[in-house]
């Protein structure tokens, strides 16, 4: 498989203090791969090294050392740009200008006809669902989620194979993050890979087929997200049931090393294998309970990111 | 529908030298235009004391000066700002993220100054011609056209310093920087003479060092000979436009060294 991204021992110093002395690891050795058509969740902490690693590929940043490539040309080859998108986190654009012209600009940047410009701008601004009568004001009158959206719609404005989204969800309320993880899901569609980061994790699992997590400037952890999810798994089932007390299963907990939680609508039973579940299934019926369920649990992505990001 | 796009190099530049000059308009930097109306104005009327002659020369030192002087003020506060003030404000990044390299957004910023002043320097231009007809100085015009151009060119020059500076300091230290380029540019002459009279031959390099480092902005100083009516040569006005191009080509070349390297934090 042609990968679309490759990203091959990436390492980045950023030099602190008067005399450049001090050097503060941001990335340290990273390397990872993007299959293309897919979106992809880059997950980490504050400060984990996410914009850091979107910089080096967009060429903001030098890397200290190691390699990279998009869509099979090395980041320093500008004329790439043609073929990507990319929205910085918390975008900033030229406030004297206009959603309109802002996306004129950068329009005839790619080299597009007038028309193509008018077209283009009007589509994407309307998908990104910037209200019309918004596209002609200028935009230091803009809202931070309108800013959002405006970043999302010039980063489209070549139709790219592959867009950088950072953070994309910031500044967005809950409608507006629904409507712009609606569009995530529309490029997919249309065949454009997303490369997203953001720490937003009800996002990545409603959208991302792969993820990696950055841990201080290191990979943590990457894959498809249910493998991640599934290797993680700890077998572990919980029994739910009702009509009886929490002490008449006691003595089965006790020997058992099954743990046992009140719950408001019964008891809650959980142990940690297959096997166990018939034993305590005999104990709870022994004492006259009522079976509600038995469910195995899963990890969810919130403490997969926990343990392999070491942060709450 | 994947387009191919057909656009080269210098359009690129030109996109962005347009949106640069739209930049300063809608900064209303243009509205210095309406000071030095008013200051044109004021003089004539308060000239009317003088006798013809005087009066002439007057309102052309005047008007000259004052071209340089408010053109000096946008190229240094507006020259500094060209590029730093894209990085903090983090408007690069989108910028770069797209088919542009930092040369060519450089000197696009850059031309884009350059329109502005051009026109601002046309402006007033125009505002002094129509000073002198009033006044019955429309014999000089020549003379101050060719004038109006050196300031021009000097102006061009300024900015390309600012720019430069700007590619490596803070924007307060780079306009103070360049204010003092554009003083000790105009005693570039002095310099020379100065280190010919030294005695020493380490301050003889030093100072001839400086002399030929530093733009001699006294080039640019036709000023004086405009408000006589005279008129430079036309190999002098090659050989000074000659000059100008290689000294910006040079000062674009440091800055564009200096900023490709850059890190955007």
């Amino acid at each position: 498989m042609e990968y679309i991204v490759e990203i091959q021992d990436l390492s980045k110093d950023y030099e602190t203090g008067f005399w450049k002395k001090k050097n503060v690891r941001a990335l340290d050795g990273l390397s990872l791969s993007v299959e293309p058509g897919q979106i992809f969740g880059f997950l980490g902490g504050n400060g984990a090294g996410k914009t850091t690693t979107i910089k080096i590929l967009m060429g903001l940043l030098f890397p200290t050392s190691g390699t990279a490539r998009i869509l099979g040309r090395d980041i320093a080859d500008v004329s790439m740009h043609r073929e990507i998108g990319y929205c910085p986190e918390n975008p900033y654009f030229y406030d004297y200008l206009t959603a309109s012209e802002l996306m004129n600009y950068f329009g005839e940047i790619f080299g597009l006809d007038s028309r193509r410009r008018k077209e283009r701008s009007a589509e994407l601004l309307t998908k990104v669902g910037l209200a019309e009568k918004d596209w002609n004001k200028q935009l230091r009158k803009y809202s931070k989620g309108m800013l959002q959206r405006v970043g999302l719609a010039q980063s489209l404005i070549n139709d790219p194979k592959i867009v950088f989204l950072d953070e994309p969800m910031s500044g967005l309320d809950p409608m507006g993050r629904r409507e712009i993880r609606e569009l995530i899901a529309e490029l997919r569609s249309s065949g454009t890979t997303v490369f997203m980061s953001t720490h937003i994790l009800s996002d990545v699992e409603a959208l991302c087929e792969r993820v990696a997590i950055l841990r201080r400037g290191k990979l943590a952890a990457t894959g498809r997200l249910e493998d991640l999810l599934a290797s993680s798994e700890q077998q572990a089932f919980e029994i739910s049931v009702s009509g009886i007390s929490a002490v008449a299963l006691s003595s089965f907990a006790a020997s058992s090393g099954a743990e046992l939680s009140e719950k408001p609508t019964g008891i809650s039973l959980q142990v940690d294998s297959e096997s166990e579940i018939d034993a305590a299934l005999k104990a709870v019926r022994a004492s006259g309970g009522k079976l509600l369920s038995v469910q195995p649990i899963r990890q969810s992505l919130e403490e997969l990111f926990v343990e392999k990001t070491g942060t709450a | 529908m994947r387009r191919s796009s057909n656009t080269n190099y210098f359009s690129q530049i030109f996109v962005i030298a347009k949106n640069a000059f739209r930049e300063a308009v809608r900064d209303r930097i243009l509205y210095n235009l309406v000071v030095f109306v008013l200051l044109l104005t004021g003089a004539a009327i308060f000239l009317g004391e003088l006798t013809a002659g005087q009066e002439v020369r007057t309102i052309i030192n005047l008007g000259l000066n004052a071209i340089l002087l408010f053109g000096a003020f946008i190229a240094i506060f507006v020259g500094v700002g060209l590029v730093s003030k894209e990085i903090e404000k983090r408007t690069v990044y989108a910028i770069f993220a797209k088919p542009v390299t930092r040369p060519q957004f450089l000197i696009g910023k850059y031309l884009g100054l350059c329109l502005t002043l051009l026109v601002n320097t046309a402006v007033m231009g125009i505002g002094v011609t129509l000073a002198l007809l009033y006044v019955g100085g429309g014999d000089r015009l020549a003379s101050v056209w060719a004038a109006v151009f050196f300031v021009f060119l000097e102006l061009c020059v300024l900015t390309a310093v600012a720019i430069t500076f700007s590619s490596f300091s803070t924007p307060a230290l780079s306009a103070l920087f360049t204010f003092f380029i554009f003083v000790i540019g105009h005693f570039s002459s002095s310099l020379r003479e100065f280190a010919a009279a030294l005695g020493s031959a380490g301050a003889k390099a030093v100072f001839g060092t400086i002399y030929y480092v530093m733009p001699n902005l006294s080039l640019y100083g036709f000023r004086t000979q405009a408000a006589y009516g005279l008129l430079p040569d036309a190999a002098a006005v090659a050989a000074i436009t000659g000059y100008t191009i290689v000294y910006i080509a040079i000062l674009l070349s440091i800055a564009n060294f200096i900023f490709s390297r850059r890190n955007f934090k």
